[in-house]
Parts: C-alpha cells; structure tokens; sequence
C-alpha cells in the first residue's frame, strides 16, 4: 500500500465555528457546548481539518443528508486525516450508495428483527450476571472496562458462532480501527487484515462444516441473482457486524450507567417502575447517543440554505441532531419518561442501523439486570472517568463505588 | 360520537426503527426485515387512541399517519 500515512498532530482549536475538531481532547470530554455553541452559528459549519469537512447541527439539516444519497455518498464514513483509495465490497450496506445498498442491507435484515433478538434475551441476561459476579464482591468496579465493554462482545460473537473467548482480540481491532486509525492509518490497515484472517478461517471451517449461526447464514445467502455472495462480500459484512456491533453499545450502556451512578433519583423510579425502562432506554440514546457517521460529498448542493461543495467530507452527527433544542424541549436534560422521542441515535434513512434492535435489547437487559443486583452505585471520587475519542463516544473509564454511600 | 382513527405507514419512508411495534404492537406488524406496516386496514379498536398518536409521535422517519375519519 502506498498511501500508508504518518500520524498528523492536531493543533488545539481555539475557534470553533470555523475550525472545529473532533478528536481534540475538548470535544471528547464536554461536546454538549460545543454542538450549541456550533447550532447557534450555522445550521452548517465548516473546517479546513480533515481536508476539508461539514458538520451539520441542526436535527433538519441532518436529516436532509442523511437523506440525500446522491449528493452524500457512503462510500467513506469516517472523517479522516487521509482520503485513501475506496474500497470495493469495503463493508456492505454500510459503505453503499443506492442501487447497491439495498439488496445488502436486506441481506442483513432478517437475523436481526426485534423477534429475533427475543431469543438471544435468555443468552444475555446469563451474560450480565455471569460478569456482575465477577465483581460484586469487590465492592468497586471500573464498569465500563468490566461490565458494558463485554456484553456486545459476547453478544455479537453469540451470533456471529464465533468463541466468546476472543473477545479481547475483537476489543483490539475496534480500538486500533475506530480510535487510533483516524490518525494511524497503518493501525488501521493491521487491523484489517487481522481481521480478514480471522474470518477466512471461520468461513474455511464453515465449507466443510456448516454450522448453525450468522456466518453460515451469510455464505449461504444468496444476491438478487440467485449467485452466492463473493467471499470479499461476506467478508466485508463480517467486519462490518463486528465494528458496528461492539464499541457502540458498549458505548451506550456505559454512558446510561453513568447517568444513572450521577442520578439516584432516575434509579429508584427505574427499580420502582419497570415498565419504564424502554422509554428510559430511548431518552438516553437520545442524550448519549455514541454514534457519529460521515458522508462525502460528491455533488454541489445545499443544506439549510448553506453551500456545501464535492470533495468535502461531512461529519454526520446524529448525537448532536438529539440535543437540538428545536425538536426536543428541554434537550440537554435527561427526562426518562419522554413521551415525544424522534432521536436519531440509530440514523435517519436508509442507512439505518441494521443492529438497532440488537442494541437496545442488550442495553435494556445489561441496565435491568445491573439495576436488580446493584440497586446503589455511584462515581468513585478516587478514579477519573474517561470518553473515547473519534466516531463513537462513551467511557471508556467507569470507576464505581457499589452498595450505598456511608 | 366520537371519531374513528386509523393508522398508515407510508412503506417508502419506513427504515424499520420498530418504534411503532414496540409503542403499539397491536396497530403495527413487521415484516421479515422488520419494515412495518399496519396491521388490517389499520383501524384503531377503540382505546387504543392514544398508543396510535404515540406511535406517529416516536418515528423518526416520518412515516406514520394517524387518519381521523
């Protein structure tokens, strides 16, 4: 590979209007003034960073892109420092434009209706427990690092007939392709191919010996044709369902963990009242959303009445699209029994999350059965909370005092 | 006499986010890629005025209509 880049060094950003950045460390702390302060500005905002990039800020102007696919193509999704060539079959649905999007996603659909995602429910909750077990006792616990970080793991790797064994190996390859390969492309590229491996040795096995789970599903899954899928195909959805499945709800369950150790009066109302838990479930991916797409531009247009002009990348922020004020009264607070909640963690059109009733399944049960065992948690003054910094926000630190407070 | 409701979802505009089937599973199906649809001719038995209206309320795609007839 030839465009293998060097890390760039990312100066502070002191204007944020016009040069703003989301790897720098304030955004990964505190992005909440920063998205008002952008809203306020412009419903679209500019940088020259990334070789040139959009934010829209607004929920409008977000869902105009989103459904905009021949003005923003999907054929990039990550804001990068380097545009390195695309990739053929890269990770269908995700990186597809229409026509080629649909049959792909259809492809994907199935194994993950909300039915579905009924049956894995049992698998899940004795997953929650079996790591609640691994600390309770302590009497502290970093949860992000010993809890969240696991259930999305094991859960996709449950699906996928991989061993939940190799979680740790599947960590690695999201942190060095979602965190370090925005500035390390090298990084990047290892992790891919390491990845690729991995799966070719899965789907060697499979021809020999089917077996009874999504790996098999997609090599027998056939396209509108009739023909078999290619295996860079099969491949670039395996990838795919690994990246988009893990740091995400690991993302999600660890910012609602967090919002419920700073807030003993939405932890009592969610023990006393069950019921409440999916809408709960909804207001914080709607606060906490962990997800930011990207687009390419690859047509002049305009969104909310500003140029946007080809060869720029737009960073698609659907975290910041739930805190406008304009949509969701009362948007930077957490209200758990929100009635009205059109939130976009799980995107607008087409590209809608194939693993949406995935994540809210997992972090319904991790929330319950966290709830049920540790009525009483709170922030440990002792430890730092931390937020991973790029495409997927949440903590990556969780430092936790369990039982009730002396 | 109060007035009937019915349910529409408009299958171009349904991403199949589910809101509706979890909001008011007995207005809405899903199909075997979890796109909805209503179920019937999607009258709304009386009672259930409000889970449609929450139902409309929660899509993000703007694909549910609620009919007064």
């Amino acid at each position: 590979m030839s465009d293998v880049s060097q890390p760039v060094a990312h100066p502070p950003v002191t204007d944020w209007v016009h040069d703003f950045d989301h790897t720098d460390p304030q955004w990964t702390e505190d992005p909440f003034p920063i998205w008002d302060e952008l809203r306020t500005a412009s419903p679209v905002v500019h940088t020259k960073r990334f070789l040139g990039c959009y934010m829209p800020t607004t929920y409008e102007a977000v869902r105009e892109i989103a459904n905009d696919t021949e003005h923003f193509s999907s054929r990039r999704i990550i804001v990068r420092d380097v545009r390195p060539e695309v990739a053929r079959n890269a990770a269908p649905p995700i990186t597809s434009d229409p026509p080629v999007h649909k049959p792909a996603k259809q492809l994907l659909l199935p194994p993950f209706t909300p039915d579905a995602m009924k049956k894995l429910e049992p698998r899940m909750r004795a997953i929650c427990n079996e790591l609640i077990d691994g600390f309770i006792a302590d009497g502290k616990v970093d949860a992000a690092a010993r809890y969240s970080k696991y259930i999305p793991v094991r859960a996709i790797a449950h699906m996928l007939g991989i061993p939940e064994s190799d979680s740790d190996l599947f960590i690695k390859w999201i942190h060095m392709i979602l965190e370090l390969g925005i500035k390390d492309e090298s990084k990047l590229l290892q992790a891919v191919q390491e990845m690729s491996a991995y799966f070719s040795a899965h789907i060697e096995q499979r021809k020999t010996r089917p077996t009874d789970d999504l790996i098999s599903y997609l090599m027998n899954a056939k396209d509108k044709e009739g023909n078999p899928l290619e295996d860079s195909h099969v491949l670039g959805s395996l990838r795919l369902l690994l990246i988009a499945g893990i740091d995400t709800t690991w993302s999600a369950i660890g910012s609602s963990l967090w919002h419920l150790a700073k807030t003993p009066a939405d932890r009592e109302r969610l023990i006393a009242e069950p019921a409440l838990m999916p809408t709960a479930v909804e207001e914080l991916l709607r606060a906490y959303s962990p997800v930011t797409m990207a687009r390419e531009v690859v047509k002049d247009t305009e969104i909310s009445g500003c140029p946007v002009r080809a060869g720029n990348m737009v960073l698609l922020s659907f975290p910041a699209a739930n805190r406008d004020p304009a949509v969701f009264p009362d948007a930077d607070k957490v209200v758990i029994d929100r009635r009205e909640n059109r939130h976009a963690a799980f995107g607008l059109g087409i590209h809608r999350c194939v693993g949406s009733n995935l994540a809210r399944m997992e972090m319904q049960v991790a929330l319950e059965e966290w709830l049920k065992r540790i009525p009483d948690f709170r922030l440990d003054p002792a430890g730092r909370v931390t937020w991973s910094q790029g495409t997927v926000r949440g903590p990556r630190q969780l430092p936790f005092l369990l039982g009730k407070a002396m | 006499m109060t007035e009937r409701l019915r349910v529409h979802v408009d299958p171009d505009k349904c991403q199949g986010h589910a809101r509706c089937k979890a909001l008011a599973p007995e207005l809405f199906e899903l199909d075997e890629f979890g796109n909805a649809h209503e179920a019937g001719d999607g009258t709304v038995p009386p009672g259930l005025e409000d889970k449609a209206w929450l139902a409309k309320s929660n899509c993000p795609e703007i694909a549910i209509d609620v009919i007064e007839e």
